[in-house]
Protein backbone atom coordinates (compact mmCIF):
# COMPACT_ATOMS: atom_id res chain seq x y z
CA UNK A 1 0.00 0.00 0.00
CA UNK A 2 1.42 3.33 -1.06
CA UNK A 3 1.62 6.19 1.40
CA UNK A 4 0.53 8.56 -1.32
CA UNK A 5 -0.97 7.63 -4.63
CA UNK A 6 -1.88 10.38 -7.07
CA UNK A 7 -3.53 9.45 -10.32
CA UNK A 8 -4.23 11.72 -13.26
CA UNK A 9 -4.34 14.90 -11.19
CA UNK A 10 -4.93 18.14 -13.09
CA UNK A 11 -5.61 21.60 -11.73
CA UNK A 12 -6.45 24.84 -13.45
CA UNK A 13 -6.66 28.23 -11.77
CA UNK A 14 -8.83 30.29 -14.08
CA UNK A 15 -7.15 29.73 -17.45
CA UNK A 16 -3.77 28.80 -16.08
CA UNK A 17 -2.95 25.11 -16.02
CA UNK A 18 -1.09 24.56 -12.74
CA UNK A 19 -0.92 20.77 -12.80
CA UNK A 20 -1.36 18.54 -15.81
CA UNK A 21 -2.11 14.83 -15.50
CA UNK A 22 0.19 14.12 -12.55
CA UNK A 23 0.56 10.51 -11.44
CA UNK A 24 2.83 9.75 -8.52
CA UNK A 25 3.33 7.00 -5.94
CA UNK A 26 5.25 7.38 -2.71
CA UNK A 27 6.02 4.27 -0.66
CA UNK A 28 5.78 4.32 3.15
CA UNK A 29 9.02 5.46 4.78
CA UNK A 30 10.34 7.30 1.75
CA UNK A 31 11.76 10.81 1.85
CA UNK A 32 10.96 12.46 -1.43
CA UNK A 33 11.91 15.92 -2.64
CA UNK A 34 9.74 17.87 -5.01
CA UNK A 35 11.75 20.41 -6.92
CA UNK A 36 10.96 22.91 -9.60
CA UNK A 37 11.20 26.58 -10.42
CA UNK A 38 8.65 29.09 -9.09
CA UNK A 39 5.25 28.39 -10.55
CA UNK A 40 6.09 24.84 -11.56
CA UNK A 41 3.27 23.47 -9.41
CA UNK A 42 5.08 21.90 -6.47
CA UNK A 43 3.16 23.79 -3.80
CA UNK A 44 -0.09 23.11 -5.61
CA UNK A 45 0.66 19.38 -5.69
CA UNK A 46 1.44 19.33 -1.95
CA UNK A 47 -1.74 21.25 -1.15
CA UNK A 48 -3.75 18.69 -3.09
CA UNK A 49 -2.22 15.78 -1.19
CA UNK A 50 -3.00 17.62 2.07
CA UNK A 51 -6.62 17.98 0.99
CA UNK A 52 -6.44 21.79 1.01
CA UNK A 53 -7.15 22.06 -2.74
CA UNK A 54 -9.38 20.04 -5.00
CA UNK A 55 -8.36 18.84 -8.43
CA UNK A 56 -10.03 19.92 -11.65
CA UNK A 57 -11.72 17.45 -13.94
CA UNK A 58 -13.09 13.97 -13.70
CA UNK A 59 -10.38 11.32 -13.81
CA UNK A 60 -8.15 12.49 -10.98
CA UNK A 61 -7.99 10.86 -7.59
CA UNK A 62 -5.65 10.90 -4.61
CA UNK A 63 -5.28 8.10 -2.05
CA UNK A 64 -3.40 8.44 1.21
CA UNK A 65 -2.51 5.18 2.98
CA UNK A 66 -5.07 3.36 0.87
CA UNK A 67 -7.93 5.71 1.75
CA UNK A 68 -9.51 7.90 -0.90
CA UNK A 69 -8.90 11.58 -0.09
CA UNK A 70 -10.36 13.21 -3.16
CA UNK A 71 -11.88 12.05 -6.37
CA UNK A 72 -13.05 13.97 -9.42
CA UNK A 73 -12.67 17.38 -7.79
CA UNK A 74 -14.47 16.50 -4.54
CA UNK A 75 -13.09 15.75 -1.09
CA UNK A 76 -14.46 12.48 0.28
CA UNK A 77 -16.15 12.04 3.64
CA UNK A 78 -12.95 10.56 4.96
CA UNK A 79 -10.96 13.73 4.22
CA UNK A 80 -10.93 14.97 7.82
CA UNK A 81 -9.99 11.52 9.06
CA UNK A 82 -7.13 11.37 6.55
CA UNK A 83 -5.87 14.86 7.52
CA UNK A 84 -5.15 13.48 11.00
CA UNK A 85 -2.64 11.08 9.43
CA UNK A 86 -1.01 13.87 7.47
CA UNK A 87 1.09 16.58 9.06
CA UNK A 88 1.60 19.68 6.95
CA UNK A 89 4.42 22.18 7.30
CA UNK A 90 4.14 25.46 5.46
CA UNK A 91 6.57 28.02 4.12
CA UNK A 92 5.11 30.69 6.41
CA UNK A 93 4.83 28.23 9.36
CA UNK A 94 1.08 28.91 9.75
CA UNK A 95 1.19 29.08 13.52
CA UNK A 96 -1.32 31.20 15.41
CA UNK A 97 0.91 34.12 16.38
CA UNK A 98 -0.93 35.28 19.46
CA UNK A 99 -1.15 31.85 21.06
CA UNK A 100 1.67 30.38 23.14
CA UNK A 101 3.94 27.88 21.42
CA UNK A 102 2.60 25.10 23.65
CA UNK A 103 -1.00 25.77 22.60
CA UNK A 104 0.04 25.82 18.95
CA UNK A 105 1.58 22.38 19.43
CA UNK A 106 -1.45 21.12 21.39
CA UNK A 107 -3.58 21.99 18.36
CA UNK A 108 -1.98 18.92 16.79
CA UNK A 109 -4.14 16.78 19.11
CA UNK A 110 -7.43 18.25 17.86
CA UNK A 111 -8.09 15.61 15.21
CA UNK A 112 -7.71 12.76 17.70
CA UNK A 113 -9.49 13.84 20.88
CA UNK A 114 -13.26 14.25 21.36
CA UNK A 115 -14.44 17.33 19.48
CA UNK A 116 -16.09 19.03 22.49
CA UNK A 117 -12.93 18.72 24.57
CA UNK A 118 -10.74 20.08 21.81
CA UNK A 119 -13.13 22.94 21.09
CA UNK A 120 -13.14 24.03 24.73
CA UNK A 121 -9.36 23.68 24.90
CA UNK A 122 -9.30 21.06 27.66
CA UNK A 123 -6.10 19.12 27.08
CA UNK A 124 -5.13 16.33 29.45
CA UNK A 125 -1.87 16.12 31.33
CA UNK A 126 -0.61 13.36 29.04
CA UNK A 127 -1.42 15.44 25.98
CA UNK A 128 0.47 18.40 27.39
CA UNK A 129 3.40 16.15 28.22
CA UNK A 130 3.38 14.76 24.69
CA UNK A 131 3.45 18.32 23.36
CA UNK A 132 6.39 19.21 25.62
CA UNK A 133 8.19 16.03 24.54
CA UNK A 134 7.88 16.92 20.88
CA UNK A 135 9.02 20.48 21.57
CA UNK A 136 12.02 19.00 23.36
CA UNK A 137 12.67 16.79 20.37
CA UNK A 138 13.02 19.84 18.10
CA UNK A 139 14.92 21.50 21.00
CA UNK A 140 12.71 24.54 21.58
CA UNK A 141 10.97 23.33 24.77
CA UNK A 142 12.23 26.39 26.66
CA UNK A 143 9.96 28.61 24.50
CA UNK A 144 6.74 26.73 25.37
CA UNK A 145 5.14 29.63 27.26
CA UNK A 146 6.10 32.36 24.78
CA UNK A 147 3.79 33.68 22.13
CA UNK A 148 4.82 32.07 18.88
CA UNK A 149 5.22 35.48 17.24
CA UNK A 150 8.23 36.11 19.50
CA UNK A 151 10.15 33.17 17.99
CA UNK A 152 12.63 33.39 15.13
CA UNK A 153 11.67 31.93 11.76
CA UNK A 154 13.66 28.76 12.29
CA UNK A 155 12.17 28.24 15.76
CA UNK A 156 8.66 28.81 14.42
CA UNK A 157 9.21 26.20 11.73
CA UNK A 158 10.42 23.76 14.36
CA UNK A 159 7.32 24.50 16.44
CA UNK A 160 5.27 23.66 13.35
CA UNK A 161 7.18 20.37 13.05
CA UNK A 162 6.45 19.69 16.73
CA UNK A 163 2.75 20.22 15.99
CA UNK A 164 2.94 17.63 13.21
CA UNK A 165 4.76 15.22 15.56
CA UNK A 166 2.07 15.59 18.23
CA UNK A 167 -0.47 14.87 15.57
CA UNK A 168 1.06 11.41 15.22
CA UNK A 169 1.13 11.86 11.47
CA UNK A 170 2.36 8.98 9.34
CA UNK A 171 2.94 11.28 6.40
CA UNK A 172 4.61 14.67 6.62
CA UNK A 173 4.10 17.14 3.79
CA UNK A 174 6.40 20.12 3.83
CA UNK A 175 5.64 22.94 1.44
CA UNK A 176 8.86 24.94 0.95
CA UNK A 177 9.66 24.62 4.66
CA UNK A 178 13.00 26.37 4.36
CA UNK A 179 12.29 29.02 1.74
CA UNK A 180 11.86 31.80 4.34
CA UNK A 181 14.78 30.75 6.53
CA UNK A 182 18.43 31.67 6.74
CA UNK A 183 20.90 28.95 5.71
CA UNK A 184 21.71 27.80 9.25
CA UNK A 185 18.03 27.49 10.23
CA UNK A 186 17.27 25.86 6.91
CA UNK A 187 19.86 23.19 7.52
CA UNK A 188 18.55 22.61 11.04
CA UNK A 189 14.98 22.16 9.79
CA UNK A 190 16.02 19.80 7.00
CA UNK A 191 18.04 17.73 9.48
CA UNK A 192 15.04 17.53 11.80
CA UNK A 193 12.85 16.33 8.92
CA UNK A 194 15.43 13.74 7.86
CA UNK A 195 15.78 12.50 11.44
CA UNK A 196 12.01 12.11 11.82
CA UNK A 197 11.96 10.16 8.59
CA UNK A 198 14.81 7.92 9.66
CA UNK A 199 13.88 7.31 13.30
CA UNK A 200 10.09 7.21 13.18
CA UNK A 201 9.68 5.87 9.68
CA UNK A 202 7.38 8.78 8.81
CA UNK A 203 7.02 9.31 5.09
CA UNK A 204 8.18 12.79 4.13
CA UNK A 205 7.38 14.70 0.97
CA UNK A 206 9.17 18.03 0.90
CA UNK A 207 9.06 20.67 -1.80
CA UNK A 208 12.29 22.56 -2.20
CA UNK A 209 13.46 25.41 -4.27
CA UNK A 210 17.11 24.44 -4.31
CA UNK A 211 18.29 21.14 -5.56
CA UNK A 212 21.27 20.92 -3.18
CA UNK A 213 19.00 20.20 -0.24
CA UNK A 214 17.21 17.54 -2.25
CA UNK A 215 20.47 15.85 -3.16
CA UNK A 216 21.70 15.98 0.38
CA UNK A 217 18.64 14.84 2.34
CA UNK A 218 16.30 13.00 -0.02
CA UNK A 219 17.17 9.78 -1.84
CA UNK A 220 14.45 10.37 -4.41
CA UNK A 221 13.51 13.55 -6.25
CA UNK A 222 10.50 14.39 -8.35
CA UNK A 223 11.12 17.39 -10.58
CA UNK A 224 8.20 19.41 -11.88
CA UNK A 225 8.20 21.71 -14.88
CA UNK A 226 5.11 23.69 -15.87
CA UNK A 227 2.82 21.34 -13.98
CA UNK A 228 4.24 18.16 -15.48
CA UNK A 229 6.59 15.62 -13.88
CA UNK A 230 9.83 16.12 -15.78
CA UNK A 231 11.96 13.72 -13.78
CA UNK A 232 11.36 11.09 -11.13
CA UNK A 233 14.31 9.11 -9.83
CA UNK A 234 17.37 9.11 -7.63
CA UNK A 235 18.51 12.54 -6.50
CA UNK A 236 22.09 11.64 -7.40
CA UNK A 237 21.27 11.99 -11.08
CA UNK A 238 20.44 15.65 -10.68
CA UNK A 239 23.73 17.15 -11.79
CA UNK A 240 23.80 20.80 -12.77
CA UNK A 241 24.26 19.69 -16.38
CA UNK A 242 21.15 17.52 -16.22
CA UNK A 243 19.16 20.33 -14.58
CA UNK A 244 20.23 22.72 -17.31
CA UNK A 245 19.01 20.21 -19.85
CA UNK A 246 15.73 19.89 -17.93
CA UNK A 247 15.01 23.54 -17.18
CA UNK A 248 17.20 25.52 -19.57
CA UNK A 249 17.65 29.11 -18.36
CA UNK A 250 15.33 28.53 -15.38
CA UNK A 251 17.80 26.02 -13.92
CA UNK A 252 19.86 28.88 -12.53
CA UNK A 253 17.38 29.59 -9.76
CA UNK A 254 17.58 25.97 -8.61
CA UNK A 255 21.35 25.84 -8.24
CA UNK A 256 23.46 27.85 -5.92
CA UNK A 257 26.56 29.06 -7.79
CA UNK A 258 29.13 27.48 -5.47
CA UNK A 259 27.69 24.03 -5.84
CA UNK A 260 29.46 22.87 -8.99
CA UNK A 261 30.54 20.17 -9.32
CA UNK A 262 27.83 18.13 -7.69
CA UNK A 263 28.37 16.87 -4.18
CA UNK A 264 28.29 13.12 -3.77
CA UNK A 265 24.90 12.01 -2.43
CA UNK A 266 25.39 11.62 1.28
CA UNK A 267 22.99 10.20 3.82
CA UNK A 268 21.95 12.85 6.37
CA UNK A 269 24.94 13.50 8.61
CA UNK A 270 24.80 11.78 11.98
CA UNK A 271 27.17 14.05 13.76
CA UNK A 272 28.16 17.66 13.48
CA UNK A 273 31.78 16.77 12.81
CA UNK A 274 30.98 15.88 9.21
CA UNK A 275 32.37 18.69 7.06
CA UNK A 276 29.62 20.82 5.58
CA UNK A 277 29.33 21.39 1.85
CA UNK A 278 29.88 24.93 0.74
CA UNK A 279 26.23 25.73 0.08
CA UNK A 280 25.36 25.82 3.75
CA UNK A 281 27.24 29.06 4.13
CA UNK A 282 26.11 30.62 0.86
CA UNK B 1 34.33 62.27 -15.62
CA UNK B 2 32.61 62.61 -12.28
CA UNK B 3 33.84 66.21 -12.02
CA UNK B 4 32.26 66.99 -15.30
CA UNK B 5 28.89 65.50 -14.42
CA UNK B 6 28.69 67.31 -11.10
CA UNK B 7 29.70 70.59 -12.64
CA UNK B 8 27.11 70.61 -15.39
CA UNK B 9 23.57 70.44 -14.06
CA UNK B 10 21.57 67.84 -15.89
CA UNK B 11 18.07 68.86 -17.03
CA UNK B 12 15.49 67.17 -14.79
CA UNK B 13 13.27 64.61 -16.53
CA UNK B 14 10.12 66.09 -18.07
CA UNK B 15 7.03 66.23 -15.89
CA UNK B 16 4.49 63.51 -16.59
CA UNK B 17 1.67 64.82 -18.83
CA UNK B 18 -1.44 66.02 -17.12
CA UNK B 19 -3.95 63.22 -16.54
CA UNK B 20 -7.20 64.75 -17.85
CA UNK B 21 -9.41 61.86 -16.77
CA UNK B 22 -8.14 62.32 -13.22
CA UNK B 23 -8.91 66.06 -13.38
CA UNK B 24 -12.40 65.40 -14.70
CA UNK B 25 -12.96 62.88 -11.94
CA UNK B 26 -11.90 65.37 -9.28
CA UNK B 27 -14.22 68.02 -10.71
CA UNK B 28 -17.06 65.51 -10.68
CA UNK B 29 -16.46 64.62 -7.03
CA UNK B 30 -16.32 68.26 -5.90
CA UNK B 31 -19.29 69.20 -8.09
CA UNK B 32 -21.31 66.34 -6.62
CA UNK B 33 -20.43 67.41 -3.10
CA UNK B 34 -21.51 71.02 -3.73
CA UNK B 35 -24.73 69.88 -5.43
CA UNK B 36 -25.57 67.62 -2.49
CA UNK B 37 -25.05 70.39 0.05
CA UNK B 38 -27.18 72.84 -1.96
CA UNK B 39 -29.92 70.27 -2.32
CA UNK B 40 -30.12 69.80 1.45
CA UNK B 41 -29.81 73.51 2.39
CA UNK B 42 -33.41 74.74 2.21
CA UNK B 43 -35.20 71.61 3.49
CA UNK B 44 -32.94 71.59 6.53
CA UNK B 45 -33.83 75.28 7.10
CA UNK B 46 -30.17 76.18 7.09
CA UNK B 47 -31.15 79.74 6.12
CA UNK B 48 -32.22 80.20 9.73
CA UNK B 49 -28.58 80.15 10.77
CA UNK B 50 -28.85 83.97 11.08
CA UNK B 51 -31.32 83.51 13.92
CA UNK B 52 -28.42 82.35 16.06
CA UNK B 53 -27.21 85.96 15.95
CA UNK B 54 -30.46 87.95 15.68
CA UNK B 55 -32.01 86.00 18.55
CA UNK B 56 -28.81 85.98 20.59
CA UNK B 57 -30.65 87.70 23.41
CA UNK B 58 -33.10 84.80 23.81
CA UNK B 59 -30.21 82.37 23.72
CA UNK B 60 -28.38 84.26 26.43
CA UNK B 61 -31.46 84.36 28.60
CA UNK B 62 -32.04 80.64 28.13
CA UNK B 63 -28.41 79.84 28.81
CA UNK B 64 -28.33 82.01 31.92
CA UNK B 65 -30.91 79.68 33.46
CA UNK B 66 -28.25 76.95 33.41
CA UNK B 67 -25.59 79.03 35.10
CA UNK B 68 -26.78 78.20 38.58
CA UNK B 69 -27.12 74.41 38.76
CA UNK B 70 -29.20 73.07 41.61
CA UNK B 71 -27.60 70.01 43.22
CA UNK B 72 -30.21 69.60 45.96
CA UNK B 73 -31.32 66.21 44.61
CA UNK B 74 -27.83 65.01 43.79
CA UNK B 75 -28.34 61.68 45.61
CA UNK B 76 -31.33 60.98 43.44
CA UNK B 77 -29.46 61.91 40.23
CA UNK B 78 -26.59 59.78 41.38
CA UNK B 79 -28.83 56.71 41.85
CA UNK B 80 -30.36 57.27 38.41
CA UNK B 81 -27.05 57.68 36.60
CA UNK B 82 -25.73 54.50 38.26
CA UNK B 83 -28.85 52.73 37.01
CA UNK B 84 -28.14 54.14 33.54
CA UNK B 85 -24.62 52.68 33.58
CA UNK B 86 -26.04 49.36 34.82
CA UNK B 87 -28.47 49.29 31.88
CA UNK B 88 -25.55 49.93 29.51
CA UNK B 89 -23.46 47.15 31.11
CA UNK B 90 -26.10 44.48 30.57
CA UNK B 91 -27.20 45.73 27.18
CA UNK B 92 -23.60 45.67 25.95
CA UNK B 93 -22.74 42.30 27.49
CA UNK B 94 -25.73 40.55 25.91
CA UNK B 95 -24.93 42.20 22.59
CA UNK B 96 -21.28 41.07 22.69
CA UNK B 97 -22.37 37.49 23.36
CA UNK B 98 -24.86 37.54 20.48
CA UNK B 99 -22.51 39.37 18.11
CA UNK B 100 -19.86 36.61 18.26
CA UNK B 101 -21.88 33.99 16.33
CA UNK B 102 -23.65 36.60 14.19
CA UNK B 103 -20.34 38.30 13.38
CA UNK B 104 -18.70 35.05 12.31
CA UNK B 105 -21.72 33.99 10.27
CA UNK B 106 -21.79 37.31 8.42
CA UNK B 107 -18.09 37.15 7.43
CA UNK B 108 -17.65 36.13 3.81
CA UNK B 109 -14.56 34.04 4.53
CA UNK B 110 -16.33 31.93 7.17
CA UNK B 111 -19.76 31.18 5.72
CA UNK B 112 -21.23 30.59 2.25
CA UNK B 113 -23.19 33.49 0.71
CA UNK B 114 -26.55 31.91 1.41
CA UNK B 115 -25.77 32.18 5.12
CA UNK B 116 -23.87 35.46 5.36
CA UNK B 117 -26.25 37.47 3.15
CA UNK B 118 -29.41 36.77 5.24
CA UNK B 119 -27.49 37.20 8.50
CA UNK B 120 -26.06 40.52 7.30
CA UNK B 121 -29.52 41.78 6.30
CA UNK B 122 -30.88 40.83 9.72
CA UNK B 123 -28.00 42.73 11.36
CA UNK B 124 -28.74 45.71 9.07
CA UNK B 125 -32.28 45.71 10.38
CA UNK B 126 -31.07 45.60 14.01
CA UNK B 127 -28.75 48.50 13.31
CA UNK B 128 -31.11 50.59 11.21
CA UNK B 129 -33.63 51.00 14.02
CA UNK B 130 -32.57 53.44 16.71
CA UNK B 131 -32.27 52.37 20.34
CA UNK B 132 -35.01 54.79 21.27
CA UNK B 133 -37.45 53.16 18.86
CA UNK B 134 -36.57 49.71 20.17
CA UNK B 135 -37.07 51.07 23.69
CA UNK B 136 -40.62 52.14 22.83
CA UNK B 137 -41.32 48.68 21.40
CA UNK B 138 -39.88 46.90 24.44
CA UNK B 139 -41.74 49.15 26.86
CA UNK B 140 -44.89 47.87 25.19
CA UNK B 141 -43.65 44.27 25.27
CA UNK B 142 -42.06 43.95 28.73
CA UNK B 143 -43.45 47.01 30.52
CA UNK B 144 -41.94 50.27 31.77
CA UNK B 145 -38.55 50.12 33.43
CA UNK B 146 -34.84 49.47 32.97
CA UNK B 147 -35.26 45.98 31.46
CA UNK B 148 -36.88 47.51 28.36
CA UNK B 149 -33.79 49.74 28.09
CA UNK B 150 -31.44 46.76 28.39
CA UNK B 151 -33.28 44.93 25.61
CA UNK B 152 -33.28 48.01 23.36
CA UNK B 153 -29.52 48.47 23.72
CA UNK B 154 -28.99 44.72 23.31
CA UNK B 155 -30.74 44.47 19.94
CA UNK B 156 -29.30 47.63 18.41
CA UNK B 157 -25.75 46.98 19.65
CA UNK B 158 -25.87 43.38 18.39
CA UNK B 159 -26.39 44.77 14.90
CA UNK B 160 -23.50 47.22 15.22
CA UNK B 161 -21.03 44.81 16.84
CA UNK B 162 -21.84 41.94 14.46
CA UNK B 163 -20.85 44.19 11.55
CA UNK B 164 -17.64 45.36 13.22
CA UNK B 165 -16.78 41.81 14.36
CA UNK B 166 -17.32 40.37 10.88
CA UNK B 167 -15.09 43.02 9.31
CA UNK B 168 -12.31 42.02 11.71
CA UNK B 169 -12.84 38.35 10.81
CA UNK B 170 -12.68 39.13 7.10
CA UNK B 171 -9.28 40.77 7.59
CA UNK B 172 -7.58 37.79 9.31
CA UNK B 173 -4.55 35.97 8.01
CA UNK B 174 -5.94 32.73 6.51
CA UNK B 175 -2.71 30.76 6.84
CA UNK B 176 -2.90 29.85 10.55
CA UNK B 177 -6.46 28.67 9.97
CA UNK B 178 -5.21 26.43 7.18
CA UNK B 179 -2.51 25.11 9.48
CA UNK B 180 -5.18 24.09 11.98
CA UNK B 181 -7.40 22.59 9.28
CA UNK B 182 -4.45 20.45 8.19
CA UNK B 183 -4.35 18.76 11.63
CA UNK B 184 -7.84 17.33 11.06
CA UNK B 185 -9.62 19.85 13.30
CA UNK B 186 -13.34 20.54 12.93
CA UNK B 187 -14.68 23.75 11.43
CA UNK B 188 -15.63 25.07 14.88
CA UNK B 189 -12.13 24.31 16.17
CA UNK B 190 -10.65 26.25 13.25
CA UNK B 191 -12.68 29.25 14.44
CA UNK B 192 -11.83 28.80 18.12
CA UNK B 193 -8.08 28.34 17.67
CA UNK B 194 -7.40 30.06 14.36
CA UNK B 195 -9.81 32.98 14.08
CA UNK B 196 -10.69 34.13 17.62
CA UNK B 197 -7.09 34.61 18.83
CA UNK B 198 -6.42 36.80 15.79
CA UNK B 199 -9.47 39.05 16.20
CA UNK B 200 -9.75 39.13 19.99
CA UNK B 201 -7.89 42.43 20.60
CA UNK B 202 -10.02 44.22 18.01
CA UNK B 203 -13.21 42.65 19.30
CA UNK B 204 -12.46 43.76 22.85
CA UNK B 205 -11.67 47.25 21.64
CA UNK B 206 -14.92 47.47 19.66
CA UNK B 207 -16.93 46.15 22.62
CA UNK B 208 -15.48 48.69 25.02
CA UNK B 209 -16.13 51.48 22.55
CA UNK B 210 -19.75 50.35 22.20
CA UNK B 211 -20.03 50.29 25.99
CA UNK B 212 -19.04 53.96 26.06
CA UNK B 213 -21.58 54.74 23.35
CA UNK B 214 -24.25 52.78 25.17
CA UNK B 215 -23.75 54.78 28.36
CA UNK B 216 -24.42 57.89 26.26
CA UNK B 217 -27.43 56.30 24.57
CA UNK B 218 -28.82 55.03 27.86
CA UNK B 219 -29.02 58.58 29.21
CA UNK B 220 -31.91 59.27 26.82
CA UNK B 221 -33.71 55.91 27.06
CA UNK B 222 -35.61 57.22 30.08
CA UNK B 223 -37.46 59.62 27.75
CA UNK B 224 -39.73 56.75 26.73
CA UNK B 225 -39.93 55.19 30.16
CA UNK B 226 -37.13 52.69 29.75
CA UNK B 227 -35.39 53.63 32.99
CA UNK B 228 -32.34 55.64 33.98
CA UNK B 229 -31.50 59.33 34.23
CA UNK B 230 -33.29 60.21 30.99
CA UNK B 231 -36.64 60.18 32.68
CA UNK B 232 -35.55 62.73 35.30
CA UNK B 233 -33.81 64.83 32.67
CA UNK B 234 -36.84 64.95 30.42
CA UNK B 235 -39.17 65.87 33.26
CA UNK B 236 -37.02 68.79 34.38
CA UNK B 237 -36.63 70.12 30.82
CA UNK B 238 -40.39 69.87 30.27
CA UNK B 239 -41.02 71.73 33.55
CA UNK B 240 -38.50 74.53 32.73
CA UNK B 241 -36.44 73.62 35.83
CA UNK B 242 -33.24 75.01 34.33
CA UNK B 243 -31.20 74.75 37.49
CA UNK B 244 -32.07 71.06 37.97
CA UNK B 245 -31.52 70.34 34.25
CA UNK B 246 -28.08 71.92 34.46
CA UNK B 247 -27.19 69.76 37.45
CA UNK B 248 -28.33 66.59 35.67
CA UNK B 249 -26.39 67.48 32.53
CA UNK B 250 -23.25 68.00 34.60
CA UNK B 251 -23.73 64.60 36.24
CA UNK B 252 -24.15 63.01 32.77
CA UNK B 253 -21.05 64.69 31.34
CA UNK B 254 -18.91 63.70 34.33
CA UNK B 255 -20.14 60.09 34.18
CA UNK B 256 -19.58 59.74 30.44
CA UNK B 257 -16.10 61.20 30.82
CA UNK B 258 -15.23 58.81 33.63
CA UNK B 259 -16.52 55.82 31.66
CA UNK B 260 -14.50 56.95 28.62
CA UNK B 261 -11.34 57.24 30.65
CA UNK B 262 -11.79 53.83 32.25
CA UNK B 263 -12.52 52.07 28.99
CA UNK B 264 -9.58 53.76 27.28
CA UNK B 265 -7.30 52.36 29.97
CA UNK B 266 -8.85 48.91 29.54
CA UNK B 267 -8.36 49.07 25.77
CA UNK B 268 -4.71 49.95 26.23
CA UNK B 269 -4.35 46.84 28.37
CA UNK B 270 -5.60 44.45 25.70
CA UNK B 271 -3.86 45.88 22.66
Amino acid sequence: MAAVSVQGLSKTFGKKQALCDISLDVAPGEMVALIGASGSGKSTLIRHIAGLERGTGAPCCIDVFGKRLQEAGKLTREAREIRREVGVIFQQFNLVNRLPVLTNVLIGHLGRIPAWRGTLGFFSREEKQAAMASLARVSIDETARQRSSTLSGGQQQRAAIARALVQGARLLLADEPIASLDPASAKRVMETLAEINRQDGITVVVSLHQVEYARRYCPRTVALRDGVIAYDGPSTALTPAFLRELYGEASEELILPEDEPAVAPAPPPRSRSVPEPAFATA
Amino acid sequence: MTMETTARPVAPPALPPRDWSRTAFNLLVWGGLVAGLTWAWAPAEMFRVVNLFTDAGNMAEYASGFLDPNFRDLDYYFDEIILTVQIAIWGTLLAVIAAVPFGILSANNMAPWWIYQPVRRLMDAFRAINELVFAVLFVVAVGLGPFAGVMALFVHTTGVLAKLFSEAVEAIDPRPVEGIRATGATKLQEVVFGVIPQVLPLWISFSLYRFESNVRSATVLGLVGAGGIGQVLFESIRGFYYAETAAILIVVVVTVTVVDLISQQLRKLVI
